[in-house]
């Protein structure tokens, strides 16, 4: 399966490699440099490289390149799940994935590596049962003991890999016995000029920070279950339950864990929460246009709507900007010909606006692409969906948990396209 | 242990070596391995050690500032020594230190030197030394870095064997298992033979983690030394029959590296691999269910052999194409219907394709995978359903995959490959999903291309506007490369679809003029193509395109222009003498593409219109013959050779217009994903489109089916069971966390320490749940939960658990892959079966399970045989057995062997009214009694007196029309899966109402409606009363529709009571008792789920037998349960849609206390009926 790990940074330096076989020269991975290079965007490095030798599968995620190396077939998927396991792993150990953290602790990181991958296969993915073996760095890591030592100390350290219930460490005891979801939706919609919805669906997750004590049999149901169009979910679920009841009931894993991910199909019925008038537009002579972008609540079930953002990237033609906003700052990067508009929270009484005018390059012929806004919102306490939780129970343990929901709507990938009218100067 | 000694024998001076370090750390125990025997050989590798040219090689090569960087944050203490040249010598002494705190230092530096790819090797023998170090942290260091190097230094890496074989021995299972590990991974050639020893004996371990590990093992000494192959698998053969959860994930993938071609091997263990799938790791099941594939294509047929015939057989497509909103009870259902479709269809002979129960087995087993949130997992079934599912089924994965489009980018772009080769071969799969493939401005260019090759696949009449309009913003991109994709997309949407031809043209030539080269040129390239398939019609367009030749400037669209023009110069023949004019002219400067185009163009104009242009060809022809580009100049001299007449000119002239001007084909323009599914979806080879090393082939179906029976399992006789639906629900049952129980008997055991706590728990569980259906029996023994009895109930809990601990090493033998003898069967019959053990029984009957029907018809005979010995081991139990609670477990048991072994024929349609009552999923069963219900109905108590009414539609907003409704508790008989609704008109207008129907339902999904018939006519101040059936699916969500007279339309709905949605069965307190149990047993040893009780005061006019059966049964439509105590009142009933079963018992106590338990499967019914229950005592 996987023969080797390689972590290469944004310039191309590859500062950690891990061999679970035989050992593979790092010059294996010019080939995966070279088309890097290649690239416009590190986004854009095809996944899959084939060498003379080698396959090389590798994922781009958080300004780290993950590049392994496969020898014989092996399902690409496999390899790339397990690569941003492996990232997660590091999110999950030491709060970030950054090349810095990795330096840092460049041991613990090998020997996490080193118990994820047996000869290649996965072995142990579960971050629950990692951290029994390799303690994160903030717990003294006096009593680490993975492989030998006396029998007592190996009994009670490894028992996650034993059970077959591998994502929940065994003995878990908490004074206060707590259960924490929060259901967080995001709003993907595509809104042509006139604000008319091109497209919309609604993506949820369910992230649970759960801790009790001992073996909980936990069993959570949806008032409207029925809005849930498709889902996935975390091992621990019982798919037979859910295919019949449509409850969730599953023991779970010790702290936090994505529970679940849904998406709510109801094309047309998405409330949109915000909409936005805008106008971009250069004149027919001379080099000149006109910006004007105004952001006002449309259906948000009476809450506020918080961080909104705003982010154009302008057509490569202006030479620069002169905006006001009336609430909020922008800031317009011409490298990029960015422009982000951080207006914050939305007051309905008074709309904010952004509006100014953009000067192109001389000469430049007037742009032709749409440039299309990318809004960011949040708001609190609000399932757009409309996803409600309804209990949650416990069985199999005698304490009485305290429980907590939480709902929060976000922008996914939220876009509104423009049309660049040209108009004239003179009329 | 002799070979090993052998291998073993070490040269003198390492066994000085170590000496020494052992005497530094104070080891003795090191010295007695029996493998340090002395040798004389005569290697010296040791000595020179110290001055070892390599050392300042090493010290001295590359590399070195980073190093002393890292040295320094490190630890600054010992900066000092860092200057030096032979820097690792600090290492070295810190490793050959007495302090353990130092040793870790040293490791953690060398490790981290490893992991930046930095050279330790020469530090190896200082570091082997501590491979028997105390510390536990230094220990796993000394291993990390010995599989790093242990290849590149074979000699010394035999020093720390014996510490491996040792922990081999070791009674704590982990060790055992990290020793496999290591020693495993050292890629040592010469301990090949160790190695194999110590992977034999593991795969026979009691611990499965060490199986598991074992299992780990076998690749790697398989690419160690592919020799041992035949060694190798037999150690996987008998891994795979290996029944834990556990090992199943790594086998096979040691299976895939070993022998993927020795599919005989899965034969035997198939059926348990489909069952165990869902339990195990991630992984482990897409490696599974990537071989089931294979096997699969080997073992069944196809199920779309005869795509035709099964259209025509109505039924049997809508019985395929309705699988999609099935839950399982239903799936079961339908291989039963399937089963006795088999036998008609083998006496008619009109359909000849059925599936296979265990193609069905598979497809049914993975199915809910499809939700799992490891992409790589849902990608394997989607291939799997892809493969192997009949047309009709395939379409559940769309929905799944979908889903992976919004993760990470790197699984966009592999799953995009693959959606784009489904997409060729069922378009209609992704329809519905269109818009999913939308692009965004923001994905990745790899990304978009890939989306537009999906869309350009899903273009269909129907839907190419809205694919094209979105195209059309596709070209308005930034990214260039993007849109040129798009372009060619279009031509290739034209080509396809006849009826958008002309649209795509004119849209096309539209962009010759937008103002970026690349759009025109790609333009102009599938212009150029579109137009060869009609060319007569578009002389206008070449003419326009004629023009173009003076601005574009990209070489392939200019070649393509000219060699357009040239093509059907007769239907531009004035325009293309004067294009030849204007390229003779710039001739010389342009790129070698386009002159070759120049002479083409000039030689065809030559042949139709030599009149004009014959100068022009000659000055053409003149420059290219002194043309920089040998492929030009011979170009040019064929040519000329060809078409101009001389004297000389061969046969060839002749023909040189046939040549030059023949109908050339039309291009296809074709998916580069056509016929790609050749490969297995989602592999590397697909991806890559070539095949990738160690590839399996997917192979074809089979002709004909080969003997289905090698899958059956030899099966120990005794408990064999003869009705089917037995072994089916089973096998379903299993599924939830199914092992738990059976496996962590022998991990308990193998380590005598003290017990982790969820093995202890899930002891205690299995026994409450044993005590909760008792408690009927006796009143005082009630529900394990309630209090009262909490002490007395704890206090017996606790005796249990030290017997079941007692017990476990019992069990465990058994569960041990031993072949069935019969002598020890007969052991363990005899031997009493106390509570805890109920889930092995279990365990044992579903290995069952897998036996097939056609055994079983053989061994009809035996059973018999067998029947007698089980009634012989009946009467041998002694009858003063253990406590009183085993006892009655132990009947149970044997009840139920009873029955299955009188049962005359195993047919199973005579079958099922005498198991019902042992299934605990019952659909099939009920549906063969519903006859009988009705039969036995009269005992069912039905308050026909009371009778809630509800209103419908109100006097004054139904215009005098008033309308009420009742639950009439009588079975609806055009539909036994509806509830009959009575509804009573009543004119009170004064006028008479006519055609009084309904219309117009919004139900949600999976309710229906059965009408009543239309009233013509309902007189005034009359009344009428008609019966309609609503499906409510089990829910009690409200069923609204719309009610007509012939002048008004009224919305109404009508919401159920929880109680309303069952009927009464009739059943005996013994099978009362029997589904109980069965009920919470059916989640496996999670009890609770199935079960709610209440503790209640009963109010004072309802305290009496009699008062609580009549609120009940008027809360809910259940019938009661006789039974002999007037304390206890039982019902039951089945839920309408599904025939879940209900069962409700009140125990009443002094005072009025009562206790109140209801059972259901459908826990959202169970807990709602509670609430109506207990509102209906305690008012």
């Amino acid at each position: 399966m996987i023969n080797s790990l390689f972590l290469i940074n944004p310039s191309g330096e590859m500062f950690l490699e891990k061999h679970w076989k035989s050992v593979v020269s790092r010059s294996v991975c010019d080939y995966f440099l070279e088309a890097k290079e290649k690239a416009l965007e590190p986004e854009d490095v095809p996944p899959v490289i084939h060498t003379p030798h080698h396959y090389l599968i590798s994922i781009y995620r958080d300004k780290l390149f993950f590049l392994s190396v496969i020898q014989t077939e092996v399902p690409p998927l496999f390899v790339i799940e397990f690569l941003h396991r492996v990232a997660e792993m590091i999110q999950d150990y030491f709060g970030e994935c950054s090349e810095t953290v990795v330096k840092d602790h460049m041991v613990m990181v090998y020997e996490l590596l080193e118990e994820m991958l047996d000869n290649g296969f996965p072995l142990a993915t579960e971050s629950n049962v990692l951290k029994e073996m390799i303690r994160p760095p903030t717990i003294l890591r006096s009593v680490v003991n993975t492989l030998t030592g006396t029998s007592n100390v190996g009994d009670t350290l490894l028992t996650g890999q034993l059970s077959t219930i591998p994502w929940r460490r065994a003995g878990v005891r908490y004074t206060n016995n707590e259960a924490y979801f929060d259901v967080v939706e995001e709003i993907d919609a595509i809104l042509d000029q006139s604000g008319t919805t091109v497209f919309a669906e609604i993506q949820g997750v369910v992230e649970a920070c759960v801790k009790l004590s001992g073996m909980p049999d936990l069993t959570l149901s949806f008032m409207n279950p029925r809005l849930l169009d498709d889902v996935s979910f975390h091992p621990c679920v019982r798919y037979k339950l859910w295919e019949s009841e449509r409850v969730l009931s599953f023991i779970p894993p010790d702290g936090n864990f994505t529970l679940m991910t849904y998406h709510v199909n109801a094309q047309n019925l998405v409330a949109i929460p915000v909409y936005v008038k805008q106008s971009i537009s250069f004149f027919e002579c001379g080099s000149d246009g006109r910006l004007d972008v105004t952001v006002g609540p449309k259906q948000t079930m009476g809450k506020t709507v918080e961080g909104v953002m705003v982010t154009v990237h302008l057509p490569k033609t202006i030479l620069s900007i002169n905006l006001t906003a009336t609430q909020g700052s922008y800031t317009y990067d011409n490298g990029t010909k960015l422009l982000v508009w951080d207006i914050g929270k939305l007051n309905p009484q008074k709309l904010p606006n952004l509006r100014g005018s953009l000067s192109l390059q001389a000469g430049a012929p007037k742009p032709e692409e749409n440039p299309s806004l990318n809004i960011d919102l949040k708001i609190q306490q609000l399932a757009i969906s409309g996803l409600k939780v309804n209990r949650l129970d416990m069985f199999g343990e005698k304490y009485k948990p305290f429980k907590g929901v939480k709902y929060i709507t976000k922008a996914g990938k939220f876009q509104v396209l423009t049309i660049t009218a040209s108009i004239n100067k003179y009329t | 242990m002799t070979p090993m000694q052998k291998l073993l024998q070490l040269p003198v001076n390492a066994m000085n070596m170590v000496k020494t370090a052992q005497d530094q750390m104070g080891q003795q125990d090191e010295a007695k391995s029996p493998v340090m025997t002395p040798d004389g050989g005569n290697h010296n590798w040791y000595n020179g050690e110290p001055n070892d040219p390599r050392h300042i090689r090493f010290g001295s090569g590359g590399g070195d500032q980073e190093e002393r960087a890292h040295l320094e944050e490190g630890g600054g203490s010992l900066s000092s020594l860092v200057t030096q040249p032979l820097r690792h010598d600090d290492l070295k002494e810190m490793l050959d230190s007495n302090k353990d705190s130092l040793k870790l230092e040293a490791m953690k530096r060398i490790v981290a030197m490893i992991a930046r790819g930095k050279n330790a090797s020469d530090l190896f023998p200082a570091v082997v030394k501590n491979v028997a170090c105390k510390n536990i942290e230094v220990k796993k260091l000394v291993y990390v870095y010995l599989v790093r190097y242990a290849e590149e230094q074979q000699d010394l890496a035999l020093l720390s064997i014996s510490t491996f074989q040792r922990g081999l021995k070791d009674p704590n299972q982990l060790i055992r298992a990290s020793a496999l590990r290591v020693l495993s991974s050292i890629r040592v050639t010469i301990i090949v033979p160790i190695m194999m020893l110590a992977i034999k004996e593991a795969a026979s371990d009691m611990s499965p983690y060490v199986r598991k590990t074992a299992a780990h093992a076998i690749p790697k000494l398989y690419s160690l030394d592919p020799e041992q192959k035949d060694c190798l698998i037999e150690v996987i053969e008998k891994l795979l029959a290996d029944k834990t959860t556990l090992v199943a994930g790594s086998v096979v993938m040691a299976f895939e590296e070993v022998c993927p071609e020795r599919i005989d091997l899965i034969h035997k263990n198939y059926r348990k691999l489909c069952n165990l799938l869902i339990d195990v790791e991630e992984w482990g099941q897409v490696v599974i269910i990537n071989m089931l594939t294979r096997y699969a294509r080997t073992q069944f047929l196809n199920p779309n052999m005869n795509e035709s015939l099964l259209e025509e057989g109505g039924g049997e497509k809508a019985f395929y194409g309705s699988d999609n909103d099935d839950d399982t009870d239903d799936e079961e259902d339908k291989e039963e219907k399937e089963k006795k479709k088999t036998e008609a269809t083998a006496i008619v002979k009109r359909k000849p394709y059925v599936m296979d129960p265990d193609h069905r087995l598979l497809l049914r087993n993975t199915k809910p995978l499809l939700q799992s949130r490891n992409a790589a997992v849902v990608m394997a079934v989607a291939q799997l359903y892809f493969h192997l599912a009949p047309k009709a089924e395939v379409g559940v994965i769309a929905k799944a995959l979908v889903r992976l489009m919004r993760s990470h980018s790197e699984v966009q772009y592999v799953v995009l490959q693959n959606v784009a080769t489904m997409s060729i071969k069922r378009r209609g799969m992704f329809e519905p999903y269109l818009k999913s493939f939308y692009i965004r401005s923001t994905d990745p260019t790899q990304i978009k291309v890939l989306k537009l090759e999906v869309l350009t696949n899903l273009a269909n009449e129907t839907n190419i506007s809205t694919i094209l309009r979105e195209f059309q913003t596709y070209i308005k991109s930034n990214d260039k490369d993007f849109v040129a994709a798009t372009i060619q997309a279009i031509g290739r949407c034209a080509t396809n679809i006849g009826e958008v031809r002309d649209t795509c043209l004119n849209g096309l030539v539209q962009l010759l003029s937008n103002r970026d080269e690349l759009v025109v040129a790609e333009s102009v390239v599938v212009i150029k193509k579109l137009l060869q398939m009609q060319p007569e019609q578009h002389s206008d367009i070449i003419k326009h395109m004629a023009k173009l030749t003076d601005n574009i400037q990209v070489p392939m669209a200019r070649a393509s222009i000219l060699w357009l023009i040239g093509e059907y110069c007769e239907h531009v023949p004035k325009i293309a003498p004067d294009v030849l004019r204007k390229m003779a002219k710039t001739f010389t400067n342009e790129e070698d593409i386009v002159k070759l185009q120049i002479i083409n163009l000039a030689a065809k104009l030559y042949l139709t219109n030599s009149k004009q242009t014959k100068l022009l060809t000659q000055y053409v022809l003149n420059l290219a013959k002194y043309d920089q580009n040998y492929d030009i100049r011979d170009r040019a001299r064929f040519i000329r050779q060809l078409i101009v007449p001389t004297d000389k000119s061969g046969a060839l002239s002749k023909y040189a217009k046939k040549l030059f001007l023949a109908l050339k084909p039309a291009p296809v323009l074709e998916s580069p994903f056509k016929d790609r599914d050749h490969f297995q979806l989602g592999s590397l080879s697909h991806l890559l489109n070539a095949k990738a090393g160690g590839y399996q082939v997917l192979p074809d179906w089979p002709e004909a089916a080969p003997d289905p029976s090698v899958r059956n399992v030899e099966v120990p006789e005794w408990t064999k069971c003869s009705s089917r639906e037995k072994r089916k629900e089973k096998k379903a049952d299993k599924p939830f966390y199914s092992d738990s129980e059976g496996e962590s008997g022998p991990t308990e055991s193998a380590d005598s320490a003290s017990d982790t706590a969820s093995g202890s728990e899930s002891g205690s569980g299995s026994e409450e749940s044993g005590s909760g259906s008792e408690s009927e029996e006796s009143n005082e023994e009630s529900e394990s939960a309630s209090e009262e009895d909490e002490e007395e109930e704890g206090k017996k809990k606790k005796k249990n658990v030290e017997k079941i601990k007692a017990r476990k090493p019992v069990p465990e033998s058994e569960s041990e892959p031993s072949s069935g003898e019969d002598v020890k069967k007969s052991e363990k019959k005899s031997k009493p079966r106390i509570g805890s053990s109920e889930s092995e029984s279990e365990e044992d009957n579903d290995s069952e399970s897998e036996s097939s029907e056609s055994e079983e018809e053989e061994s009809e005979e035996e059973s018999e045989e067998e029947t007698k010995k089980k009634k012989k081991t009946t009467a041998s139990k002694p009858p003063s057995k253990p406590p009183k609670k085993e006892n009655k477990k132990e009947k149970k048991e044997m009840s139920l062997l009873d029955f299955d072994d009188f049962d005359p024929a195993p047919s199973p349609s005579q079958v099922t009214p005498l198991n019902n009552f042992l299934s605990s999923s019952l659909v099939t069963d009920l549906e063969g009694l519903s006859l009988t219900d009705n039969v036995l109905s009269p005992t069912t108590i039905i308050p026909s007196g009371n009778l809630k009414t509800y209103e419908l539609l109100h006097r004054i907003t139904g215009e005098g029309l008033s309308v009420e409704y009742c639950f009439s508790r009588q079975p609806f008989s055009p539909d036994p899966h509806m509830v009959a609704v009575k509804i009573q008109f009543t004119n009170s207008a004064t006028s008479e109402a006519k055609s009084l129907h309904v219309e117009d339902a919004k139900l949600q999904s999976g309710m229906r409606i059965k009408e009543f018939p239309e009233i013509e006519v309902l007189p005034a101040g009359e009344t009428v009363s008609v019966v309609m059936g609503i499906d409510f699916c089990d829910s009690t969500q409200a069923a609204n529709f719309q009610l007509c007279t012939h002048t008004r339309k009224f919305f109404v709905s009508i919401q159920p009571p929880v109680g309303e949605l069952m009927m009464p069965i009739f059943m005996t307190e013994n099978e009362f008792k029997k589904e109980q149990e069965m009920l919470l047993q059916s989640l496996g040893q999670l009890m609770g789920m199935n079960e709610i009780t209440e503790k209640l005061t009963l109010e004072e006019k309802c305290q009496g037998e009699h008062a609580v059966v009549q609120r009940v049964t008027t809360a809910a439509n259940l019938s009661r349960v006789p039974c002999g105590s007037d304390k206890e009142c039982r019902f039951a009933g089945k839920t309408v849609t599904s025939g879940s079963l209900v069962l409700v018992s009140v125990v009443t106590k002094e005072d009025g206390a009562a206790q109140l338990t209801v059972n259901c499967e459908k826990m959202v019914i169970g807990t709602m009926l509670v609430k109506d229950i207990l509102q209906a005592l305690t008012q």
